[in-house]
């Protein structure tokens, strides 16, 4: 079987799975009738509708012929692997994570990470520029969030602060 | 004139030193981050929504709606200067702005573009206020099946915006409408969805979706261009006025846009881009005047139609939300999360319990549009400059800055996890050519849906025809069915491909 759109074909596929999953998950409460709806009704609904909106889509991938194939094309990995890798270091070095004994270290740490793991999804790195950046940052953020607009972060590690 | 009255009010509240200060906040900062490619009203407003937190209401919701009506504005400008919609709605500015601007013409096509902004704001604006009150006349009327119906026709609209398949886009909805629901059910308490996480069992936050689909989506897939295609065009801006030639062809256009922009921004789910969109493809029908530039090589009209229409949406756009607490659109919607926050519940109850907020709101937008041209035709100079910023800088700031914004909302990391699930799923959603912009729009409508689908339900006895035996509800459907019907024509279907093709 030949694919005529390998965009329409996979977004179909996703639609598909993730309706069939919802409709199963909804079978797990209380389903109701049409006057009582119990709260896996109106999932239920729509995850049968997606699943079947899923399965059109595949079916019109399969046989509308498109002028390229409509293929999806290479994978930025590097961009999504680093942007990705830099908001969840961001996570951890400012929250730190108590189950595996990592502790909080605060703002100023988390941004100076992010920015320097974040910057590698880009085509060219210059430390000293990535640095100037980090720091005119660190700078901002605390103007603005911390002592402008209050939010509550742990801005220094917990083992400084106590 | 109750009107007046109504209007005196307003002005009122929002001529106060510090409502002035914060709408000329949220000016600036919308026009800054709208000149940013690939920052949209969308993620600006959920990034500086828990910046909203500590100030009162009105202001809150005054600096938000300038943030949006200068994020328009400030799409403009990239759209017509480097080529690259700031937002969605300037996509179709974009076609002749650009040419226009390598023509030398930057200047007068920036000029039409921020004067025929005004001009329809300022109708927005009046029209806003003339209809707010009798459209919550009939909000009262409205019950369960009727909210429902209009939901639908809603996101049918919001069909009608996406640009690619149309079956791709209902399917999106759908989609947002299932995670919506993930979280405690608000009528039997049971937690959907949620496999036991008892950050789930609150749903999922529609800001850390807002920010992974459109912040980080885009930031990645910006990155994986090649860096000349990000490259920003900043040859010199000479002449900044039109000339009377100019004037000559761009009032009828003014007018014609603000006309279809306002009509449009009404229904729910029409909006700035759809306005925008309709807006281009009536000036490309009527006919050119002897020696006057063909569309797509820079024609003024072009520029000046979508953009009147565009900012005119955006006006009446706040009437579905402010009489009937229904987002149009995906910013609309951020809008709704923001009032929640400051315990305002959106709907045709604002009028009557906080009259200040809601004037204040509506006599904000006309002076917000008042700086917007203040701010703008002097200082484009400027924001060319900020164009020169290079993205190896921006883009680090702009992922630091989303990560701040998710765990400030709860001060929770668990935000952040999600926000790096959403980054990858946005990312996807790009490569396979799905539209977020649908599904932000069901998520929030998810949670609405059910209730009012179970509520009709419950009062018909389980009897499905009540959505078309009550007339307002029968007739809601109608239209729904009928712009439906519309876009999926032929005709009309190549043609919507046609606006969002590049020439």
């Amino acid at each position: 079987m030949n694919i005529k759109s390998q965009k329409d074909f996979f977004s179909g596929l996703f639609y598909t799975v993730a309706g069939a999953a919802f409709a199963y998950g909804a079978t797990n409460y209380t389903v109701g009738t049409g006057a009582r709806m119990g709260p896996g009704y109106f999932p239920l609904l729509l995850g049968v509708l997606l699943a079947l909106i899923g399965a059109f889509v595949m079916f019109k991938a399969l046989t509308v012929e498109t002028q390229d194939g409509d293929k999806i094309g290479a994978w930025a990995w590097k961009p999504l692997v680093f942007i990705i890798a830099g908001n969840v270091l961001f996570g951890i070095l400012l929250g730190g994570l108590p189950s595996f004994g990592v502790p909080a270290m605060g703002l100023i740490v988390a941004i100076f990470g992010t920015t320097l793991v974040v910057s590698l999804a880009g085509d060219t790195f210059k430390l000293k520029e990535v640095l100037i950046l980090a720091a005119v940052l660190s700078a901002g953020s605390y103007g603005a969030f911390v002592l402008l607009l209050k939010l509550q972060f742990p801005v220094w590690p917990t083992f400084i602060t106590g | 004139m109750e009107l007046f009255d109504n209007l005196a009010l307003g002005f009122g509240v929002a001529f106060t030193f510090q409502n002035l200060i914060y709408a000329f906040i949220g000016c600036l900062l919308g026009t800054l981050i709208g000149v940013l490619p690939g920052v949209g009203p969308v993620a600006t407003i959920a990034m500086l929504l828990p910046a909203t937190y500590a100030l009162p209401p009105v202001a809150a919701l005054i600096m938000l709606a300038g943030i949006y009506y200068g994020a328009q504005y400030g799409g403009s400008t990239t759209a017509i200067l480097v080529n690259l919609p700031g937002e969605a709605s300037s996509v179709v500015t974009m076609i002749d702005g650009y040419q226009m601007a390598r023509k030398g013409r930057a200047g007068p096509a920036l000029a039409a573009a921020g004067l025929g902004s005004f001009f329809a704001g300022c109708v927005g604006t009046l029209i806003l206020a003339a209809f707010a009150g009798p459209l919550t006349e009939v909000a009262f009327k409205f019950g369960p099946a009727e909210y429902f119906s209009l939901m639908i026709l809603g996101l049918i609209g919001a069909v009608v915006l996406a640009s690619g398949s149309l079956i791709k886009a209902v399917g999106m909805i759908v989609l947002g409408l299932l995670m919506g629901l993930i979280g405690t059910d608000v009528n039997s308490g049971v937690a959907r969805f949620s496999f036991d996480i008892p950050e789930l069992t609150d749903g999922v936050g529609f800001i850390t979706i807002a920010m992974g689909v459109f912040g980080y989506g885009e930031i990645i897939s910006n990155l994986s261009k090649p860096e000349e295609d990000r490259e920003v065009f900043t040859a010199k801006v000479t002449g900044l006025m039109p000339n009377a030639e100019d004037f000559k062809n761009m009032i009828p256009a003014v007018l014609r846009g603000t006309a279809l922009g306002s009509a449009l921004g009404i229904l729910p789910g029409g909006g700035a881009l759809l306005a925008a969109f309709a807006a281009y493809t009536i000036e490309k029908k009527t006919k050119l005047r002897p020696g006057e530039v063909p569309f797509g090589q820079g024609n003024i009209r072009g520029v000046a139609s979508p953009e009147s229409a565009n900012n005119s949406a955006s006006q009446t756009s706040f009437i579905p939300l402010l009489t009937l607490g229904i987002p149009p659109n995906a910013v609309m919607a951020l809008m709704v999360g923001a009032m929640t926050i400051h315990n305002i519940q959106p709907g045709p109850q604002v009028m009557t319990s906080n009259p200040e907020l809601f004037w204040g709101l509506i006599a904000s937008m006309w002076i917000g549009n008042a700086m917007l041209i203040i701010l703008n035709l002097p200082l484009i100079g400027i924001w060319i400059k900020l164009l020169t910023v290079p993205y190896r800088w921006l883009f680090p700031a702009i992922v630091l800055f989303c990560a701040i914004g998710v765990y400030s909302t709860n001060n929770n990391t668990w935000d952040i996890w999600m926000v790096a699930m959403f980054g990858v799923i946005g990312y996807t959603f790009i490569k396979l050519g799905m539209e977020p912009a649908p599904l932000l729009l069901g998520f929030i409508l998810g949670p609405m849906m059910e209730e009012n689908l179970r509520r009709a339900m419950l009062l018909s006895r389980g009897d499905w025809s009540v959505f078309v035996t009550r007339p307002l509800s029968a007739g809601l459907l109608a239209a729904a069915l009928l712009l439906l019907v519309i876009v999926a024509l032929p005709s009309i279907k190549s043609k919507r491909e046609e606006a969002f093709v590049e020439e």
